[in-house]
């Protein structure tokens, strides 16, 4: 067990290097951030001073190795266009996305798990029809595309819900919070349902298909046979089984909803992470975009090893030998 | 392994029991439908959208049935500026599934083949192509589609790649589970002691063999593809503006949609969506059909 998480930790570290140079790479040939720095119009002594000033005019691997000393330290450079340092800028907006995501996966577990166990339970029943047929919609909707249809029906032809922003933001040590307060929860449902549909689709077809499978096998017939019934069937057997690719999906899921936030933080105007990057990348805000993508993979290889490790303690079998 | 587990039958049995199912049959019309509008579309769109001589600003944003300077009823109404917006979903159609269509084929090449191959050559190659496959899954195809398609920048080479490099992966996983099944069976160690060689065995008996799994995965993967364009483009990093799919249609008639002009992003958000649902409910009844597993 000890030796399977410490390769895990190793290959994760690896993994953060790795994608450190891509990013880092990837961004460098994007554009020319001196034309985006510097007015056309100012000498060539600021100009050489700007360049100097952001190490602009070292070969890339010199920038990357700054650039790494700076990580190392907690430092992740200025904003080209806000003028402050990134990572405050990123722990601005970070709440406001946290808020979002959470929300969504909290109501796509509550609603599509139970929906998808009754579906995968009964499957041939008309409900079940409906539930699995709601599912490809879901799936088939693009995010945004639903979210311009929750503004036009909420928000202009009822004018129950607002069409965007964040509303009050109550401060709990320290951060910023909106779900308190009652515009702010107003502000937040749709954003949330909208970012939530798509993973609720899937934890639907994900728990249907499990359970669908399970029943079919001995243990179902052998804890019918002993006189369990079956509602613990189903709490006991049913939802601890597919429990371990739902616990997958809901890790990878909290990573996946703050890289989808991006969709629904335009479409809603949520001052979130989603609508940093999207700024940035059309302002060629370099070292926001490193610090986003930087960020964005950390997430990943934290979740990842998250559920790995989550793998272990749910499941005998990996505990045992060398977890592969 | 699902995948490995998965077994053609007979083309005849499979055709038949496809035909069981009124609703599947249905999508596989639309599809088909869908396909020939987009195909058709130069002969069947009363405007061609990209000529800028056809269209009259004063025509722009008009209702649905309004009779605009070209003689013809805009059934859909017009866009900002002043396309009839049946055209322009037809044309846009036509993009959208010929970019989703390029990227399927692209990613399910390259998949096919790197993951048959990697079950093939086996021992350290299989493991590292293997990982790097497991490590990019774990990236929402939404977000590395976005950040190559913004590094790239705007045009239909460019999405191509964004959107393949998202989604090959996929494939690669797909064919890799077919094909190491494959490769333990006697019919592939009687071929290599032929003696054929690696790449004949390879692509005329494993990449066969691992079809199946990979047409079901591709049907979902054109789907996704095709609403991952729209998605790109509305949030302005996929298509340039010049030829409009159905992502920049809608994203176009976002900001008209809180004064109440609701045709301009709802008809072409229609048509996508009856597209993309349509190929993913012909996908669902083929897995259905293809998954053994459920078959008791």
């Amino acid at each position: 067990m000890v030796a399977f998480i410490v390769r895990r930790m190793w290959q994760a570290l690896l993994v953060i290097i790795v994608m450190s140079m891509l990013v880092f790479y990837g961004v460098f040939v994007i554009g020319n951030p001196i034309d985006v720095l510097i007015s056309p119009d100012a000498t060539q002594e600021i100009r050489q001073q700007i360049i100097t000033q952001y190490g602009l005019d070292l070969p890339i691997w010199q920038q990357y190795l700054h650039f790494m000393n700076a990580l190392i330290h907690g430092d992740l450079g200025r904003s080209f266009v806000y003028n402050m340092p990134v990572v405050e800028l990123i722990a601005s907006r970070f709440p406001a996305t946290m808020e979002l995501a959470t929300m969504a996966i909290l109501l796509a577990s509550a609603i599509g798990i139970p929906l998808g166990i009754y579906a995968g339970y009964r499957p041939n029943g008309w409900p079940s029809k409906a539930i699995m047929a709601a599912s490809i919609l879901g799936f088939s909707v693009p995010t945004f595309w639903i979210g311009l249809m929750m503004i036009m029906v909420f928000a202009v032809e009822l004018g129950v819900l607002p069409a965007g922003g964040r509303g009050e933001a109550v401060s709990i040590f320290g951060i910023p919070w909106s779900f308190p307060t009652a515009t702010g929860l107003q502000h937040l449902i749709l954003p949330a349902a909208n970012l939530s549909l798509f993973k609720m689709s899937m934890m639907i077809r994900l728990a249907a298909s499990g359970t669908r499978e399970i029943m079919l096998t001995d243990t179902i017939k052998f804890a019918r046979a002993a006189g369990i019934d079956e509602f613990t069937i189903l709490r006991r057997h049913v939802l601890r089984l597919i429990s371990i690719p739902l616990v997958t999906v809901f890790g990878l899921e909290l990573g996946s909803t703050i890289a989808f936030a991006v969709v629904t933080e335009t479409i809603f105007s949520w001052p979130g992470l989603g609508k940093l990057i999207i700024d940035s990348i059309t302002s060629l805000d370099r070292p926001v975009m490193i610090a986003y993508l930087m960020m964005v993979s950390l997430l990943f290889i934290t979740i990842n090893l998250a559920v790995d490790l989550a793998y272990a303690v749910l499941d005998p079998r990996m505990r045992q030998g060398d977890g592969k | 392994m699902t995948e490995s587990a998965i077994k053609p039958r007979s083309p005849g049995g499979f055709w038949t029991e496809f035909c069981q199912h009124p609703v599947a049959v249905a999508a596989a019309c639309v599809v088909i439908a869908v396909t020939l509008l987009a195909i058709f579309a130069p002969l069947i769109a009363p405007q061609n959208p990209y000529d800028l001589a056809g269209l009259a600003l004063r025509d722009a944003r008009r209702p649905p049935g309004f009779v605009g300077i070209g003689g013809y009823t805009h059934i859909l109404g017009t866009d900002s500026q002043g396309r009839d917006l049946f055209s322009a979903i037809l044309y846009g159609l036509r993009i959208s599934l010929q970019m989703g269509l390029l990227a399927g084929a692209v990613a399910f090449s390259i998949g096919a083949l790197v993951g048959s191959a990697a079950a093939y050559i086996g021992g350290r190659v299989e493991a590292f192509v293997m990982r790097l496959v497991d490590l990019q899954l774990s990236f929402p195809a939404i977000l590395l589609a976005f950040v190559v398609a913004a590094l790239l920048g705007q045009g239909k080479f460019q999405l191509i790649i964004a959107l393949t490099f998202s989604q090959y992966a996929y494939f690669v996983r797909t064919a890799h589970g077919a094909a190491s099944a494959e490769c333990n069976k006697d019919y592939v160690e009687a071929a290599l002691s032929i003696p054929m060689s690696g790449w004949f065995v390879v692509t005329r008996h494993i990449l066969p063999n691992t079809l199946p799994p990979l047409i079901v995965v591709a049907t979902v993967q054109v789907a996704s593809a095709i609403s991952l364009e729209a998605t790109l483009s509305f949030l302005g990093v996929g298509l340039p503006p010049t030829e409009p799919s159905l992502g920049m249609l809608i994203s176009g008639g976002f900001q008209y949609l809180l004064s109440g002009r609701y045709w301009i992003s709802i008809y072409p958000g229609i048509a996508l969506i009856v597209l993309v649902m349509a190929i993913n409910i012909v996908g669902d009844q083929v897995r259905e059909q293809l998954n053994p597993r459920l078959k008791k």
